[in-house]
């Protein structure tokens, strides 16, 4: 947070409420050393907010997928089970670490560090708030996706370090599906870039300001190529964050945990950590592109704190994490492959095309106005119901000839 | 000003000079990537964000899995020090050509470049400078770039794909 958002045009009290309790704290520092104690600041609060999101989102998880499976999840620490996060960190604390002989003992070490570190990177550009951004950068969005494609080299460390060929063969096959969805993620949000016209987050989110017909809001999800973009956008994301249906490289009933297979105790932990924050960035960034950033999706609800807001829309989109790895099966290999590079990175170029011709048509009112919502959508949904039928011809319907 | 300069250049060139000397490919490739992430922390340094975080994105994110991908599948099966066979005088020979071919075409790059005195400001480099760029003067590289990365994909795709049944060929 730089020092410019303290001399603002008068904000609500609730608002401002963050930065004047970091203001307070840094009253009783010298000036000397108030800009990196104001950096400090943020980056605890941050992993103060998100390690506590992540400790309950995975309790979350449990209880929600307990709840799909017909069964209670944890109930037995604290109230609820609310106590459970707390349970399982001194559990794996507490487990021994073991390090096979074999493994190359400094990278072994080296590849939980370095995929917890830069997924946390990833946080830094988010705007939270209307005055809550941690880094200004004006190649934020690229920063971001840097730092997230260099997970990759993490996961490799991770599996090569182990000295196990399974751990290798599934590394590389994480591998595979990282760069597989890499392709579709960034072509996905290159069209709100083109409609923006900048790569800094706050634009982005400046960008989505203002109401249609005085109460839609002008979000990217709310236009065609948005849509279109978003749920691309959202799926690459479940790919490159392993979570279900993609969760190949740890699938648990047929690899053991892939890459992960000789981590344990607080190496592993660390490991699911990066994977939880990993989901968390991706859907902050989705909220940001697509949803809106932090603005209230009514006029009349502006009265509520921005950062409120934004949390709302993460959890939403946490939630949807969980609730689709309750509902859908596993994919496999060749599947995930297919999906990516013959059906999402085709949609996701063709949805360049929709974007260029929403950009170039900005003039257009009245009839004309619909007549550019009727070809936008005519771009998003022929190409994909044709390449769908295409892609899942001869593949269906399933016949069961043993369950009958 | 200077002081984070001499720890982001000696942090790059060590990781180089290291990578050179270790034995152990794939550390070596790993140090690799540690002095492509120190040229993106110069590009930082010298305020060109746009060039640091796609050289992180490229390099450190795409490159990096090439190469190590390469080196896994070329690699011979004992996995550590891969004995080098003696040096002999054509390995020496192409050893130096090989260097003074680099040296000749990074001194004359270094050569043609007219450094010129006093602070040079920080342009605000926007998207749509960057395209404006892209798709004016340098339109012709772009499309170099692009030729050359669909040849590759193309030689790939041939490479990969299975190959036709040939009817002599009983498998």
């Amino acid at each position: 947070m730089s020092a410019a958002p303290m001399v603002v045009s008068p904000a609500p009290l609730l608002e401002r409420l963050p930065l004047d309790l970091r203001d307070a704290v840094l009253g009783l520092l010298p000036e000397s050393l108030r800009w990196l104690a104001s950096g400090l600041i943020t980056i605890l609060v941050l992993l103060a907010v998100f390690g506590l999101l992540f400790a309950y989102l995975t309790l979350a998880e449990r209880k929600l997928l307990g709840r799909v499976q017909n069964r209670p999840g944890p109930n037995r620490t604290g109230w609820f089970g609310l106590l459970q996060p707390f349970a399982d960190a001194v559990k794996a604390l507490t487990k021994e670490d073991v390090v096979p002989r074999a493994a190359d003992q400094v990278l072994h070490y080296l590849a939980p560090v370095v995929l917890v570190a830069l997924s946390l990177m990833g946080f830094a550009v988010i705007p939270f708030g209307r005055l809550l951004v941690p880094v200004e950068l004006d190649a934020a969005v690229l920063y971001f996706f840097a730092a997230g494609a260099a997970t990759e080299l993490a996961v490799f460390m991770a599996g090569w370090a182990s000295r196990n060929k399974y751990s290798l063969l599934a590394a590389m096959r994480a591998l595979a599906q990282l760069i597989s969805y890499e392709l579709p993620l960034l072509l996905s949000f290159v069209p709100v870039i083109m409609l923006a016209g900048t790569l800094s987050t706050t634009g982005i989110v400046a960008a989505q300001d203002g109401w249609r017909f005085g109460f839609i809001p002008h979000w990217h999800i709310l236009t065609p190529w948005g849509f279109a973009g978003f749920v691309i956008f959202m799926i690459a994301a479940f790919a490159e964050s392993n979570r279900s249906p993609f969760d190949l490289p740890e699938a648990e009933s047929e690899l053991i945990a892939g890459h992960l297979t000789e981590y344990s105790g607080f190496k592993y932990a660390l490991f699911f950590m990066a994977e939880y924050f990993g989901m968390c960035a991706l859907s902050a960034m989705a909220v940001t592109l697509f949803l809106g950033g932090w603005r209230a999706p009514l006029p009349f609800l502006e009265f509520i704190p921005s950062y409120l807001w934004f949390g709302l829309k993460l959890i939403t989109l946490l939630v949807g994490f969980i609730w689709v790895r309750a509902t859908m099966p596993r994919l496999r290999i060749d599947q995930l492959t297919r999906l990516a590079w013959k059906f999402l990175v085709p949609l996701s170029l063709i949805n360049l095309g929709t974007a260029a011709f929403w950009s170039l048509t900005t003039t257009w009112t009245g009839p004309l106005y619909l007549a550019r919502w009727a070809v936008a959508l005519a771009i998003v949904i022929i190409p994909f119901v044709t390449l769908g039928r295409q892609l899942s011809a001869g593949n269906g319907p399933r016949t069961y000839r043993y369950a009958s | 000003m200077l002081l984070p300069f001499i720890i982001i250049a000696s942090l790059t060139l060590a990781s180089a000079a290291v990578a050179m000397m270790l034995r152990n490919l794939i550390h070596s490739a790993l140090l690799l990537v540690l002095s492509w992430t120190g040229i993106a922390g110069f590009y930082l340094w010298a305020g060109a964000e746009f060039v640091a975080f796609a050289q992180i994105l490229v390099y450190v994110g795409a490159i990096s899995m090439v190469v190590l991908f390469a080196v896994l599948l070329t690699r011979p099966a004992r996995d550590v020090d891969s004995p080098l066979p003696a040096p002999t005088v054509i390995r020496l020979a192409s050893g130096l050509m090989g260097g003074a071919m680099v040296a000749s075409v990074l001194l004359t790059a270094i050569l043609a470049t007219r450094i010129t005195g006093g602070r040079a400001h920080a342009p605000s480099v926007t998207v749509r400078d960057l395209g404006a760029l892209l798709a004016g003067p340098h339109a012709a590289s772009l499309l170099a770039a692009g030729v050359i990365l669909t040849v590759a994909l193309l030689g790939a795709i041939i490479i990969a794909a299975p190959s036709p049944r040939n009817p002599e060929d009983p498998s």
